[in-house]
């Protein structure tokens, strides 16, 4: 069994206090970390290898790069705890199990990239994680781990908790600064990229809840042992949420050279009631789909991209034989076409068509022509957007209808 | 300077610039529909989409700033292909209801199909359904079917009024532009959001239905609401004159002048050349008062007036010019004043309620001239009395004969029981102007003028621009503009032939009065030229 990193304390009761986060060793990072350069602990975390977890697999130490040195106004940290991607369910656990575990990550994160405020996005329906994550702020700020002078150290850093209002969009992280902005959670036109003008005009720094919580265990073990735990590529575990057709749904820390068949099989205890296999969506919702005999794959970064779909937010949806491909897409078009900001317009008027003519094909009223319209469609509109929502759509689009041509087919012949 | 090369031709322009200005300056049109020079980039349309360099991916023109050695191409298959997609997904849910659309023969959905769309249509479903006819203030109706959300409306009242009263509201294919609760679109340049919607989703309640758009006739033109002196273009139809009531000018539009108006005009400029086409006109000529009103012609007008200022000692006659009047004809006034030794001229006539002011494009003085009549010295002379004098004089019988341009002294600051007393009192009262009000009804010549969209002319404005108008349509009836009845007066005082154009009164002011010196019409252009100080 591998070494348990993130999830180390989830089964210990009161885990989500502060009390049980020291006796763990908690915080002991970020003595460590105050006593460094915040360089160094940038260097550090490039050399770990650690990708955002958040889904587009960026490294995150080159991403801390991108700041302007020496900028003379406020900087921002900013924790994507939007959780929004279908199929994931890792932040939440983090959030309650072990809040300590953020709060030591974004303290480190925000020395090491010069922040004094950091803000947390939390998902709105995430009532019970806001509860605990605010209960550890406070914790924090009583034990002087949060506000002036951290640990006699000089640094100072505040910790501001935020609730979104329940859009996929507010996710994507450019979204999530509208957001918290206080406007309408639309995507910003990139360039300029949030780490030059981000939240508030201020150069921004926006990580996923579990990135983050990598920081404090890179700084007291080394980057050394955090990439040694991965691929070439992709350094540490990753939590992987298991849902679907499997014995044992659930989180699950494991490093990220493990495959898809290990997981699936091995750590989720497989398909139940002797049901076979048919798919797997490796990486959320927008990720593309790979059939029962393409899960020989490591889920990291890499590997998935060779595989032509990706790790995403590494949430792995399992279906077995009785799932409808055709309905599944429905489902999952419908989803785009509901979430869809609407701001650009190939985005807003080719998933509510998508969805449309998937509808309709259930519906029984599908028209030959409609599977090559779709692709199509998604083919032309894909890199055309503001942000990477349709092209997350587009994902699910063409290797639902590619890879289960016959399924849909036989439904419009009907 | 930044050098670049735009489809193999290169192009220098200024660093900050985009790819769609650049493109511009080569005569190559990148289509978009969300980019506004006037605004913010949004680049929410997705239309304007070009290949740089050797990246396989097409990028947006609005959003992309030229680099020195860029490498642009609007014209790749992929360019081409992606646009026609974009066009595609334009217009899947829009209604295409052309037939009763206004925008129809200017949309910018027809106009960008036809060259970068015709694609075979694909979409079959049931269309997203949207309000439609939605009033959003007293001049701007939305069909939000119509609607290509590209936000310009929304960032003109967030950016250019700070009103804010726009928003897109709900997701995906269901966003829908509206008014924020409670709000209204009042604000003084609310129908600009017509001229930059590039559709029919706002159009203008005043032009609803009114004509087709191709049966109208365009002028270059000079708002005369105000000081500023907004580049507008007068639409007029003449061409169907059974269609919009009769009424000749069908609507005012904004006309770019980086130095004045830059893209925009005010709701009372835009809605208030209604003068013109207004049951009020004077058509012709007329002698005696009230009931005993005469039509003449102007042989016979032009003969009695000139014996009438004759009738009178100079310091007998009071001439009330207006701030209104071009400069045209405010020069062919000045030398028949100087002719006859005129004292008694002034053209200031103070507003019952002071004009408004904002800092955007406003002006509190709503004369259209004030800077030309200053310019060209229509003020009191030696000796001479201002216009409340002289209506005082008036009153007292001092003054005998008063010649009124244009104003409604009745609707002045001034008291109405004095300015009455004065118009009963003099022996003769003479009134220029195009329309009718409180005082041509009691003067004893109406001399009818031609309303500014009928004449060319130019207005100075209050930072001394000297701008062009042009002639739009013909003079209503008999009417005539100021400068050619002021020219068969002087004729009639042997101050020579009436001049011909208003051209050639320009050329006489430039030889005459020295600010205006070495200007011409031709010097003017389409932007004009300020004087000197
Ligand atoms: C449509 C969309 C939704 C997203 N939702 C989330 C989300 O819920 N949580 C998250 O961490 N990242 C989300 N992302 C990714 C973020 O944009 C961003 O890449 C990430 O927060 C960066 O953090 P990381 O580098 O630590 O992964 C989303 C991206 C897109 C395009
Ligand atoms: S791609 Fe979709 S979600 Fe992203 S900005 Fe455009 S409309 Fe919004
Ligand atoms: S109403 Fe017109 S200007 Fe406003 S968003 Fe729609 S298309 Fe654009
Ligand atoms: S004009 Fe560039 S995206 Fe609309």
């Amino acid at each position: 069994m591998a070494e348990k990193i993130l999830t180390r304390n989830f089964h210990l009761p009161g885990s989500h206090t502060l009390a049980l986060y020291r006796e763990t060793g908690g915080y002991a990072g970020l003595e460590k970390a105050l006593a460094m350069k915040p360089a160094e602990i940038t260097e550090a975390v490039k050399r770990s290898n650690l990708r955002g977890l958040g889904g587009a697999g960026f490294p995150t130490g080159v991403k801390w790069g991108f700041l302007p040195k020496g900028h003379p106004g406020p900087i921002y940290l900013v924790i994507n705890a939007d959780e929004g991607e279908p199929g994931t369910f890792k932040d939440r656990y983090l959030l309650e199990k072990d809040p300590h575990a953020l709060l030591e990550g974004m303290i480190i994160s925000a020395y090491a990239i010069g922040a004094h405020v950091a803000f947390v996005y939390i998902r709105g329906e995430y009532v019970q994680p806001w509860r605990i994550f605010s209960r550890a702020v406070a914790e924090a700020y009583e034990a002087g781990l949060l506000g002036k002078n951290i640990g006699s150290s000089g640094f100072d850093l505040d910790v501001i908790v935020h609730r979104g209002a329940g859009a996929y969009i507010c996710g994507e992280e450019t979204g999530l600064i509208s957001s918290l902005e206080g406007k309408k959670g639309w995507p910003k036109l990139k360039p300029p990229f949030p780490a030059i003008r981000g939240a508030f005009g201020a150069p921004t720094i926006v990580n996923n809840v579990e990135t983050i919580c990598h920081v404090p265990h890179i700084v007291r073990r080394g980057a050394e042992w955090f990439a040694s735990l991965g691929t070439k590529t992709q350094g540490g575990t990753r939590l992987y949420s298991v849902s679907g057709h499997v014995e044992r749904p659930g989180v699950y820390e494991l490093p990220v050279s493990v495959t898809l068949r290990e997981l699936v099989y091995e750590h989720a205890g497989g398909v139940p009631h002797g049901k076979r296999l048919k798919a797997v969506v490796p990486g959320g919702s927008s990720a593309a789909l790979l059939t029962a005999d393409e899960i020989d794959v490591t889920l990291d970064v890499d590997g998935l991209r060779n595989a032509g779909t990706m790790a995403g937010s590494a949430g792995v949806i399992v279906m077995d034989e009785t799932v409808s491909i055709p309905e599944a897409l429905m489902v999952v078009a419908r989803f785009y076409a509901h979430e869809s900001c609407g701001q650009c317009t190939p985005c807003r008027e080719s998933t509510g068509w998508i969805y449309k003519m998937t509808r309709r094909i259930i519906e029984g009223r599908g028209r030959k022509e409609d599977l090559d319209t779709i692709l199509d469609v998604a083919r032309r509109g894909a890199g055309t957007t503001i942000c990477a929502f349709f092209d997350g759509a587009v994902g699910p689009y063409i290797s639902y209808i590619e890879k289960f041509r016959h399924e849909f087919e036989a439904l419009i012949s009907k | 300077m930044v050098k670049l090369t735009i489809d193999g031709k290169e192009v220098e322009v200024r660093e900050g610039t985009n790819i769609i200005e650049a493109a511009r300056r080569l005569g190559i049109e990148v289509p978009h529909y969300c980019y506004h020079p006037g605004l913010s980039i949004a680049g929410q349309c997705r239309l304007c989409m070009v290949e740089l360099g050797n990246n396989p991916r097409p990028q947006i023109g609005c959003n992309t700033q030229v680099a020195e050695g860029m490498v642009v191409r609007t014209d790749t298959p992929k360019v081409l292909e992606t646009r026609q997609s974009i066009m595609e997904f334009h217009l899947i849910n829009h209604p295409l209801d052309c037939p009763v659309c206004d925008q129809a023969g200017e949309c910018w959905l027809q106009i960008y199909y036809m060259k970068h769309g015709l694609y075979e249509p694909r979409m079959v479903d049931e269309k997203v359904h949207k309000p439609k006819a939605v009033p959003l203030g007293s001049h701007v109706i939305l069909d939000a079917e119509r609607c290509i959300l590209c936000s310009r409306c929304v960032r003109f009242c967030d950016e250019i009024t700070g009103t804010g009263e726009l928003g897109i509201f709900d997701r995906g294919d269901h966003s829908e532009i509206g008014l924020f609760p409670g709000r209204e679109l009042a604000n003084p340049y609310s129908a600009n959001v017509i001229d930059i919607c590039p559709v029919g989703a706002l159009t203008d309640r005043d032009f609803r239905f009114a004509v087709r758009v191709w049966y109208l006739d365009t002028a270059k033109s000079i708002c005369p609401g105000c000081s500023r002196g907004c580049n507008i273009e007068v639409h007029v139809n003449v061409r169907r004159p059974h269609h919009n009531q009769g009424r000749r000018v069908a609507r005012l539009k904004p006309r770019f002048n980086a130095e004045v108006n830059r893209w925009w005009i005010c709701d009372a400029g835009r809605y208030g050349g209604k003068f013109v086409d207004d049951a009020s006109r004077l058509g012709a000529p007329a002698r005696g008062r009230g009931e005993a009103a005469i039509e003449v012609g102007w042989e016979e007008m032009i003969p009695l007036i000139a014996s009438q200022l004759r009738r009178y000692r100079p310091d007998e006659i009071g001439v009330l010019a207006s701030p209104n009047m071009a400069n045209e004809d405010l020069f062919l006034l000045r030398r028949l004043v100087d002719h006859l030794r005129l004292i008694h001229v002034d053209f200031r006539v103070p507003p019952r309620t002071p004009g408004d002011e904002d800092r955007i494009l406003i002006k509190a003085d709503k004369n259209a001239n004030t800077r030309g009549a200053e310019l060209i010295g229509l003020g009191p002379r030696p000796g001479g009395l201002d216009a409340h004098g002289m209506l005082r004089a008036a009153r007292e019988r001092r003054i005998k004969c008063l010649w009124v341009f244009h104003h409604d002294l009745l609707a002045s600051a001034w008291p109405e029981a004095e300015v009455g007393e004065a118009l009963r009192a003099v022996e003769c009262f003479i009134y220029q102007g195009s329309n009718s009000n409180g005082v041509s009804t009691a003067a004893h010549y109406v001399l009818p003028s031609a309303a500014w969209v009928e004449r060319d002319g130019t207005f100075t404005n209050f930072e001394g621009r000297v701008q062009r108008f042009w002639k739009a349509v013909d003079p209503l009836g008999l009417s005539l503009a100021d400068w050619e009845i002021l020219g068969r007066i002087g004729e009639a005082f042997g101050l020579g032939a009436p001049p011909a154009r208003a051209e050639d009164c320009f050329k006489a002011l430039a030889a005459s009065a020295a600010p205006f010196a070495g200007l011409s019409y031709r010097e003017l252009k389409d932007t004009g030229k300020v004087v000197a100080a």
